[in-house]
């Protein structure tokens, strides 16, 4: 018998080799103000993404698969390479 | 047909024995596959649910794969499940055997002895359920009708104070389909001996728990930080269960003995084994028959008893080892064969008195197979032939097989 | 669902799985075979899930569901979901025998298959929800040589009251439905396409486009079948509706797994989801 919690594999975030990174001058919710679109936060597997203003994204469970970048309306999530220093913020 | 609730002695088959112990307990959740010569018992059942005798949901599975998942899942959530089955089916039920015993859910079943196929037979031996002994249910075998009503009653509470599912095995068309008069108890006096069943495992949307995981090799650290059980454990514990259900098994037979003036034996049935230098062993109603046995010896100036093996998982060693310390030999006649080896009891009791003091010559047989009969005069002709021949270690001997 | 669980990078499941948990709204107790939900689930003594999950043996999910229906019954408790969700090889395959009897039972149940179309948690293998042509690791050379299986269609034949297809890449209407089905009682079967970046072959940030084009090629058409009426639901009734479905060739070429699919054989697929959509349009307008 076992209860939930958060990480259960571990801290999934080091499994990434790309970080999605936004740029909140083009994010549609950041723009307007308010939780609308949310499309990075609807389709995110790992629901590691806040639907909050400006949208959050918990690195330390993240796993790179970039599905937010893909279906982002404005093209206001990047992906780029992790360097070898992990920051996670 | 379904048998009246009253409190008389009763003229009914061992399936109706079966299904009435199963209503007297007031099981919750029944699934009911048929197979012969089970099928009576899951009939009976449906009956009794249909005519509002028994408050219960009855689940018409499509096969005993499914029976046994249907209680399982029953079980978890909290209510008391039911089912019976032989042979095959039981075969078919493998997998969550497995599963029953180790999620350690209180579930009882009645298995009806049957031989396996290839080839196909509908009746008797005990292949079935001595096939499925390494699963980790406890197994109680049953020698008259009484003794299925008796034992099946007793499995209920077995199963709950140890939480691991109980099988109570009797001999499929010998016990299943004849009629034998059954002292009924009534519900006031099972209801008190029973008791009603709290579930260790629960299923709560209000407290979410995830049962029965992936489980690792080695101990692993919960959410909290405290390190739980890997599978090895589990499975220690679920053996340690089974260990605490030999003093169970006793208890229960016991205060069934005071509450309705009856005992089966607790883990072993003996018959004038006190002074016996011959024992004759058996488990269910082939040790009736050898009984019968024993009488026509004993007139002929043999020490013969019976020492027949009640509880046949656990296996009780040490009970073995007590009752058989007087014994010359043991003569083993099982109902089944552990192919490559020896019938499963015989084996089992080698093992059980290796390295004690009690070291009586255990010759074992193989009887009764896919339902060749055993009578009495049978085992009589075999001990006597064996007795001239002069007792000592033989190979297995077959009884009345005839190639 | 919560984060940091075992689901590969971009796991169409996992999408499926965070809404549907969301319509359940908390009130729901799961029952998981052999696959790759449990391992979603997580390794004992730690869960990632917060709705009360039953693990089981792979053939038996919708008998261990029904077991629990029986008992909640028997105890009185009501007001709960019992969701049965399994894989396809546990649906289609090894389950369908006790998905068939509970669904013949009108068990109250809910029982959700979500088929990223091969045994995926154990490697690859191929399922009888494999499409036509795919190659698995059993099937490595020539591909899968049979059609899937129409498993709604096989759930129609048990007289349910509700059946449904849905799919991750519509969040919304997968959602929908699993509302709607919650309010229904008896029966009821949802089958969710899940599509998957490591046994398809496409990179991960894929998923959602990949589950895109199977509806909008009419390889996966969304639809529902409430009480006996057939309707097209989502994308798949805007299409019916407005545009024309897109060459099924664009839906096979972004996934590996249909590479080297003999010309006759891609032909033969484009024929086969053509008539079957047909076929649903004219279902559609009649609404039966």
């Amino acid at each position: 018998m076992a209860s939930p919690s958060i990480g259960e594999a571990g801290l999934t975030g080091q499994w990434r080799t790309r970080r999605p990174v936004v740029n909140h001058d083009e994010c549609v919710a950041a723009k307007a103000g308010r939780p609308v679109c949310m499309q990075c936060w609807l389709y995110c597997p790992e629901a590691v993404i806040k639907k909050s203003v400006p949208i959050e994204i918990d690195l330390e469970y993240c796993k790179g698969c970039g599905i937010c970048m893909e279906v982002c309306r404005s093209g206001a999530i990047e992906m780029v390479p992790e360097t070898d220093d992990k920051d996670t913020e | 047909m379904a048998v009246a609730e009253t409190q008389d002695t009763q003229i009914i088959t061992g399936n109706q024995a079966m299904a009435l112990a199963a209503k007297l307990c007031r099981v919750q959740v029944v699934a009911a596959y048929p197979i012969t010569p089970q099928s009576q018992v899951t009939e009976t059942l449906s009956e009794y649910v249909e005519s509002k005798r028994l408050d219960a949901q009855y689940v018409n599975v499509e096969s005993e794969h499914s029976a046994m998942s249907v209680c399982i899942g029953a079980a978890t959530v909290g209510a008391r499940a039911f089912t019976a089955t032989s042979a095959n089916g039981l075969a078919y039920m493998c997998e969550p055997l497995h599963w029953a015993a180790g999620a350690r859910l209180p579930i009882v079943m009645g298995c009806v002895n049957r031989a396996m196929a290839a080839p196909w037979s509908v009746l008797n031996d005990q292949q079935d359920s001595m096939s499925q002994r390494d699963a980790g249910w406890i197994q109680i075998f049953a020698r008259n009708n009484q003794e299925i009503l008796d034992c099946a009653i007793q499995a209920f509470r077995i199963a709950q104070a140890v939480c691991v599912p109980v099988m109570v095995c009797y001999d499929g068309y010998i016990l299943s389909h004849t009629v034998m008069p059954v002292d009924v108890p009534s519900q006031e006096a099972v209801d008190a001996f029973v008791p009603s069943y709290v579930p260790h495992t629960i299923l709560d949307p209000a407290d979410p728990k995830n049962l029965n995981q992936v489980t690792l090799a080695n101990p692993r650290e919960n959410e909290r930080g405290v390190l739980c059980h890997g599978y090895m454990e589990h499975r220690y514990l679920l053996e340690e269960a089974l260990e605490q259900a030999l003093g169970v098994i006793e208890e229960v037979d016991r205060e069934y003995a005071a509450a309705f003036g009856r005992s089966c034996g607790g883990l072993l049935w003996t018959y004038l084994a006190d002074n016996a230098e011959i024992v004759l062993m058996a488990a269910g109603s082939l040790a009736s028959e050898a009984s019968v046995a024993v009488d026509e010896l004993r007139k002929a100036g043999v020490r013969a008893g019976v020492v027949a093996i009640r509880s046949y998982r656990p296996f009780p060693k040490q009970a073995l080892v007590n009752a058989l310390a007087g014994a010359q030999c043991v003569l083993v006649f099982d109902k089944s064969l552990s192919y490559g080896n020896e019938g499963p009891i015989c084996a089992d009791l080698k093992a059980a008195l290796y390295g004690t003091n009690t070291q009586p010559v255990v010759q074992g047989f193989i009887a009764g197979l896919g339902g060749r009969d055993v009578k009495a005069r049978e085992l009589v002709d075999v001990i006597n032939r064996n007795l001239k021949e002069g007792i000592e270690p033989r190979p297995t001997q077959w009884v009345n097989c005839q190639i | 669902m919560l984060p940091g669980n075992r689901t590969c990078a971009g796991c169409g499941l996992s999408i499926a799985y965070r809404h549907i948990l969301k319509a359940l709204d908390g009130r729901a107790i799961m029952t998981i075979p052999a696959s790759c939900l449990t391992v979603l689930g997580g390794m004992y003594p730690v869960s990632s899930v917060e709705v009360p999950v039953m693990n089981c043996t792979f053939p038996s999910t919708a008998a261990t569901a029904s077991g629990i229906v029986a008992g909640l019954k028997a105890l009185g408790k009501e007001g709960i979901t019992v969701v049965a969700m399994a894989g396809d090889g546990g649906t289609v395959d090894i389950g369908i025998q006790a998905l068939s009897g509970a669904a013949e039972r009108d068990t109250d149940l809910l029982y959700i298959c979500y088929d990223n179309e091969a045994y995926m948690n154990t490697g690859v293998q191929r399922s009888s929800a494999t499409p036509k042509g795919v190659r698995t690791a059993t099937t490595p050379v020539q591909g899968k040589q049979t059609y899937k299986k129409d498993m709604p269609a096989i759930m129609e034949a048990h007289y349910l009251r509700y059946i449904a297809t849905a799919s991750p890449a519509f969040p919304e209407d997968l959602y929908d439905k699993v509302c709607k089905a919650r309010t229904v009682v008896g029966t009821r079967y949802i089958h969710i396409h899940a599509p998957c970046p490591p046994g398809w072959f496409f990179p991960t940030k894929e998923t959602v486009n990949v589950g895109r084009l199977a509806v909008e090629t009419g390889a996966f058409p969304l639809y529902e079948i409430d009480h006996g009426t057939f309707r097209l639901t989502g994308r798949s009734k805007t299409l019916a509706a407005r545009g024309e479905l897109k060459p099924l060739h664009e839906y096979l070429t972004v996934q590996g797994r249909f590479k080297n699919v003999p010309r006759e054989t891609l032909d033969e697929l484009q024929q086969h989801v053509t008539e079957r959509w047909q076929h649903y349009l004219e279902r559609d307008k009649a609404g039966a």
